[in-house]
């Protein structure tokens, strides 16, 4: 069972990422689109059906797929918002994928947007009632970095890591992030760092600081998926889609039983996924990951979730520059969510857009050689409770 | 006969020397006029209403057998209108007893008490909370004569101290007053108080008491009372033939006037000293005087008075303090002022698990989850039963010092704990500060105050952990 090789990407495109004080959410769903189009080669006609990913509606686009149908003028197609907490750009895509797949239409489209800084104040949106209205009268206010951070407490206490040198670690992974998205010019902060700035950056929520965490922007990416089969008819390169696989939490987690230093979901994403692409071995075949750094620690139990690195030996990697860009395993090509911040809805296709280039050779100086096989991974909510996907794009049509 | 069956007191950790006060806001004081040593504060999170619940724990220790009646006394009762007692009886998870709430003056705690026992005479028992949490202006006297505390007497069968009978004289004195909406106490010149209020009423109710019992003062043990003026205290003990051998001590150095909850706080602190058969007189001040005349039974083992005043941090900041009480306005961020509102028919219907912290437990397989789940979240059965979280100890599973999010007193502690016997949440942290907390410390849960939502007029109480065993705090 799968999807594996039934539909392929043909077109995508991905705006400038970044405090965007100069556009709306509907300025940067034209500009994505716009370049999808131009790179697939299609007309908007042709467009038979579209998903839109957005999370934060409420201060953003607002709810329904009118926000996508009306900006773009859409001709009376379906139209479906999807969200997913963070993982909703990624929703987006399967949505269309599977709408593909299933041969309900030939050319669908996948639209993420999230406009974020117009809310007035640093990080995410306070959560609100987003939890549920129940749930936000027993919880803490819980911010993102503090949900984080206490994965990072954990993971330290579990591996025997001090604070000090745990946070060093976390610090080179930000250290490789900025160094990949300083040559990246649509990504928000492109600028190289050093451990020392990591090290000495004010503290958000302890162990993590400033740079520990991704930035917060605007922006939106699109993809344009048909069927398989038809793929070279659009261009020669089509990215083809191998694995599309969403896990999201039992509760087991949250109110039972979980040792806090992982992911759970990402684990069972990423083993189905696997599965399905048939990919035996994802430290020697995989040839890079984007993965969901919203939090340098996020990144770190990822490479263990996705059975990169052994469990409890991520640090090693890390440190032999494994997923450095001229690394064995690059991870986070483009600069990941630490340069090019997190607008929800985008951030999956944002994803799905640098593995995408990079399969193609069009990724300018960040690119990779001759890559076959990429990882995207979007996580949202959560460690404790979240929901994860996990996807795999390849060059060859098996 | 009816009695007291056990006793518990609340005291927040927080003290302030008195000093830090005037030096504050009243450097110009004549040194005569400075009141020596501290005063319980209580913490951002806590009010008069969740103070009570920490002593009624404090005096049920989960024993909540047949209790009819739950009596809150205060005169800062949080909600205007809304039984306070209802909101006490279901954080305590007593549900379907008969709540009333005593205010309008500190004497409210010995009336409650004198209601409870009048019902308790029929057999019942009654749970008599009382607690404040009052306030006087910056740099008032009465700023610094208040202190925050609560304390809570079952009263039923005669375990500790049996009621021999009380004497209750009401009256419309005008000494201290507050209006509606106001929020700081007024009053009438200290001179006029003590001799026409103070020392008359207190005179004449416990002159009557030891008449009508046909007592003389040296056959009482103890005699208890609060002090309104800290040096009038024992004048007023020797005025009533008192010794000062025999004279509960006031505790005003180290908690200061703690209103309704004060004269049930300091016959606590009696009882725990007090030898079977002894006698102990007790009179309350405000509004008139009520006093009762007990003998000591089993006595109180414990020393909870003493362990309360152990558990102790001092609070150096007069500017803290203000911010504390909501008397300064404080940033609080746009995420701060961003609050969704409140389902009161939600709060209701899951009335159990938010104030009582009641979660469930699975009758097939025994695991303990919290917030009660309709599915098992370990085998997956549908058969869970109510399960009470609020008297589990717990760990600390993970934690994390947020600068980012929201708080009165910044930055928010909040982690993951794991109950002793099963069951993991997430809760803030409260009266810990920043770099105490570590994985695998052991906490105890507390009700506090979660929210304020000054749009819609509501306070919101949920639990929070307390981790244990700092500042002699044994739990």
């Amino acid at each position: 069972m799968g999807i594996k090789d039934k539909v392929a990407i043909v077109g995508m495109g991905c705006t400038r990422f970044g405090e965007r004080w100069d556009a709306g959410y509907e300025d940067l769903m034209v500009e994505a689109f716009q370049e999808a189009l131009e790179d697939a080669g299609v007309e908007k006609e042709d467009i038979e059906m579209a998903w839109l990913g957005t999370c934060f509606d409420e201060v953003s686009t607002g709810k329904s797929a009118l926000p996508l149908s009306v900006s773009l003028k859409l001709p009376f197609i379906p139209v479906t918002r999807v969200e997913n907490f963070c993982a909703t750009g990624s929703e987006a895509l399967r949505a269309a994928c599977y709408a593909v797949a299933s041969g309900a239409c030939e050319v669908a489209l996948a639209l993420g947007v999230e406009k974020l800084k117009d809310i007035g104040y640093g990080g995410l949106p306070e959560f609100g009632s987003g939890m549920g209205a129940r749930n936000r009268l027993i919880f803490p206010n819980v911010t993102a970095p503090g949900a984080f951070a206490m994965m990072a407490v954990r993971y330290f206490d579990r591996y025997g890591l001090d604070p000090e040198r745990g946070k060093e670690v976390l610090a080179r992974i930000s250290v490789k992030s900025h160094r990949n998205g300083a040559k990246n010019p649509k990504a928000h902060l492109r600028r190289e760092i050093k451990v020392e700035d990591v090290l000495g950056a004010p503290i958000i929520a302890w162990p993590l600081g400033l740079y520990d965490c991704c930035g917060v922007s605007d922006g939106a990416a699109a993809a344009i998926v048909v069927r398989a089969e038809r793929a070279k008819e659009y261009r020669e390169d089509p990215v083809y889609v191998k694995a599309m696989q969403v896990a999201a939490s039992s509760g087991e987690e949250l109110l039972h039983r979980w040792d806090g230093a992982h992911v759970e979901t990402t684990v069972r994403a990423a083993r189905r996924a696997y599965q399905e692409a048939g990919v035996q071995d994802p430290r020697r075949e995989l040839d890079l990951l984007e993965v969901h750094d919203c939090f340098s620690i996020t990144e770190l139990v990822t490479y263990e979730d996705l059975g990169i690195s052994p469990r409890g030996k991520a640090a090693e990697d890390v440190e032999a520059g494994f997923f450095d860009l001229e690394g064995e395993l690059p991870c986070q090509p483009d600069g990941g969510l630490k340069c090019f911040g997190h607008p929800i809805g985008a951030s999956g296709l944002r994803m799905a857009y640098e593995v995408y280039k990079q399969l193609q050779g069009k990724a300018g100086s960040r690119q990779l050689r001759d890559p076959r096989l990429g990882l995207t991974h979007n996580l949202g909510g959560f460690p404790a409770m979240s929901v994860v996907s996990v996807s795999i794009f390849g060059l060859d049509r098996g | 006969m009816v009695g007291i069956a056990s006793c518990g007191v609340y005291l927040p950790r927080y003290r302030m020397d008195r000093a830090v006060l005037y030096e504050a806001v009243a450097s110009w004081l004549n040194p005569a006029a400075l009141l020596p040593g501290e005063r319980t504060v209580a913490n951002w999170d806590e009010d008069s209403l969740t103070m009570g619940v920490e002593a009624a724990r404090d005096c049920l220790g989960g024993d909540r057998e047949g209790i009819e009646a739950v009596y809150f006394a205060t005169t800062t009762p949080p909600y205007g209108e809304r039984m306070n007692a209802g909101i006490l009886a279901t954080a305590l998870d007593l549900e379907g007893v008969r709540t009333v709430d005593f205010t309008g003056s500190p004497g409210a705690g010995t009336r409650a008490l004198l209601s409870a026992f009048r019902e308790a005479e029929g057999g019942k028992r009654v749970l008599v909370v009382a607690s404040d949490c009052r306030m006087g202006r910056a740099g008032s006297a009465q700023e610094a004569m208040y202190g925050d505390a609560a304390a809570a007497l079952l009263l039923g069968e005669e375990r500790v101290a049996r009621l021999e009978g009380f004497r209750s004289l009401s009256s419309d004195f005008p000494d201290y007053w507050r209006l509606e909406g106001e929020t700081f106490v007024r009053s009438w010149e200290d001179r006029w108080i003590r001799e026409e209020g103070y020392f008359r009423f207190l005179r004449l109710s416990v002159g009557e008491l030891l008449r009508v019992h046909g007592l003389s003062p040296q056959q009482v043990s103890r005699v208890v009372f609060p002090a309104l003026f800290p040096r009038d205290h024992p004048r007023l003990a020797r005025e009533m033939g008192f010794s000062e051998g025999q004279l509960q001590p006031s505790l005003f150095e180290q908690v200061g006037n703690t209103g309704a909850s004060y004269p049930l706080l300091l016959l606590v602190a009696a009882l725990e000293g007090a030898g079977e058969g002894e006698r102990v007189v007790m009179a309350g001040y405000g509004a008139g005087s009520d006093s009762f005349l007990f003998t000591v039974t089993g006595g109180l083992k414990e020393k909870k008075v003493e362990r309360a005043l152990a558990r102790r941090r001092e609070l150096r900041s007069y500017e803290k303090y203000l911010a504390w009480r909501g008397m300064v306005p404080v940033e609080k961020g746009m995420r701060g002022e961003e609050m969704a509102p409140t389902s009161l028919s939600l709060a209701w219907r899951e009335r159990r698990a938010i104030l009582g912290l009641v979660g469930s437990r699975c009758r097939a397989c025994g695991t303990p989850q919290y917030p009660p789940q309709r599915v098992c979240v370990s085998c997956g059965g549908t058969d869970l039963e109510p399960y009470r979280f609020s008297e589990r100890r717990g760990r600390v599973f993970s934690y994390t010092e947020d600068m980012l999010a929201f708080s009165v007193d910044r930055p928010a502690l909040y982690g993951i704990v794991d109950f002793e016997g099963g069951g993991r949440f997430w809760f803030d942290f409260t009266d810990c500060e920043r770099g105490e907390l570590r994985v695998g410390a052991p906490v105890r849960m507390s009700f506090r105050r979660k929210y304020v939502d000054p749009l819609r007029g509501i306070s919101g109480y949920f639990w929070k952990a307390v981790p244990e065993g700092k500042d002699g705090d044994q739990g």
